[in-house]
């Protein structure tokens, strides 16, 4: 692939972006690593930056960079380009570290292999790294098969699945937006007061409400609905329904006002 | 079908043959009509609206309960929707039964029911020339929610 894969966008967002806002939400601070021929870029440079300062390239200087320039903290190191890393694989690295090891990592689902760039690093490996570079190695991955990581097997056998093709990508993408349930599209339909109201009988809305009650928060600040919730109630797919009911895309949602027949 | 809508005036008199039954020594219905006042203002003219889909749904389990609850024969519902006159019919309710006390109670049920709980909605136009959505639109800063939906509290139909 010939693109830079930091800069590869996943609606709208670049992959490098993704990560480290990904990170952020686990990290006291996040830093992306750069050579020093990287730093003007402006993808990377939209975040703090950690420089390569010692001699060599590849992600094995940028591990011990991190290590120099922090020797007191571990560092969790994830590769940018592993679109279907989540919180969840996140959480599991970090609550199974064991800090009394050079390092955490998950292992390959397909060779069994430790994962250098989804990994906590330990301020101990900065010394053991030194001394590995010194003597000609260049592998972090080797470098962790030589020195007995806590392993872990991944939680989904393609959380650390990274992206080298455009095909890689195209299927990423696809399986991406299958999986995304955040934003959904909704029809509501309204009535009486509310449909004077809203300026309409209809509308197909996407948002990302969970439940009907957030829903009528959303659309009550869109269209200045005069009822309180408590003054309502709420069908679903031509139903009545709790106002806690999880909400799922394609859901047709009717507020029913205080009824007057008769 | 035990509810249903009508966008015409409603036909009270072949309603009636619908419920006619050997069995029945009586019928009672309940006819709703477009009064000229409400709440101490003029009325000159009603719209009504309604979620269809729903309410049908909820006025056949209306109609369903009343058939288990009392032992009448047969029962009926239609409600009007779109623009009304004064004294236009609004709604109707027949109920044949064995005994005129069933016929009664099952008439009033459905119709206490179906003012609380079937999704339809009622605008007032009135002589000062404003209009109003009732249980609405004077009620908005005042969320009480069992209060709004008591039929009793609004006197028309």
């Amino acid at each position: 692939m010939q693109r830079d894969k930091a800069a590869l966008p996943y609606r709208g967002k670049s992959q490098l972006d993704r990560a480290v806002e990904l990170a952020a939400r686990h990290c006291a601070r996040v830093f992306v690593s750069v050579r020093p021929s990287q730093v003007a870029d402006p993808l990377r440079a939209a975040h703090p930056l950690l420089i390569d300062s010692l001699p060599g390239e590849g992600p094995l200087v940028g591990i011990r960079s991190g290590l120099a320039a922090f020797p007191d903290v571990a560092w969790l190191v994830i590769a940018c380009d592993l679109p279907f890393l989540s919180d969840a694989a996140l959480e599991y690295l970090l609550q199974q570290r064991d800090p009394s090891l050079m390092a955490t990592a998950f292992k390959s689902a397909h060779d069994g292999l430790p994962e250098p760039l989804c990994a906590v690093w330990e301020p101990a490996a900065g010394a053991a790294l030194a001394g590995y570079q010194a003597a000609g190695g260049h592998c972090p991955r080797k470098f962790l098969m030589r020195n007995a990581p806590k392993l872990l097997a991944p939680l989904d056998e393609r959380a650390l699945d990274n992206i080298n093709t455009p095909a890689e990508y195209a299927a990423a993408h696809a399986a991406l937006d299958a999986a995304d349930l955040d934003v959904m599209k909704l029809q509501i339909q309204y009535f009486a007061l509310m449909r004077e109201q809203a300026g309409r009988s209809e509308e197909t809305i996407e948002t990302t409400a969970a439940t009907p009650a957030d829903l009528y928060g959303e659309l009550t600040a869109r269209h200045g609905f005069t009822l309180q919730l408590e003054q309502l109630k709420v069908a679903v797919n031509g139903e009545f329904s709790d106002w806690s009911r999880p909400l799922a895309a394609g859901d047709a949602v009717v507020f029913i006002p205080p009824v007057a027949g008769g | 079908m035990l509810f249903r809508f009508s966008t015409t005036a409603i036909d009270a008199a072949g309603a009636r043959l619908e419920l006619r039954d050997a069995g029945a020594g009586g019928f009672v219905s309940f006819e709703g009509w477009v009064r000229d006042h409400n709440e101490g203002r003029e009325v000159i003219r009603l719209e009504y609206e309604a979620f269809q889909q729903l309410a049908v749904k909820e006025g056949d389990r209306i109609v369903s309960e009343a058939l288990r609850r009392f032992p009448i024969k047969h029962a009926l519902c239609i409600h009007r929707v779109g623009a009304l006159s004064l004294s236009d019919m609004a709604v109707w309710v027949g109920v044949s039964a064995v005994h005129r006390g069933e016929a009664f109670d099952a008439c009033r049920y459905i119709i206490d029911e179906v003012k609380h709980r079937a999704p339809i909605w009622k605008k007032e136009y009135y002589r000062s020339g404003d209009s109003g959505w009732v249980n609405c639109d004077h009620c908005a800063a005042a969320p009480h929610h069992t209060a709004l939906h008591d039929p009793r509290r609004h006197a028309p139909g």
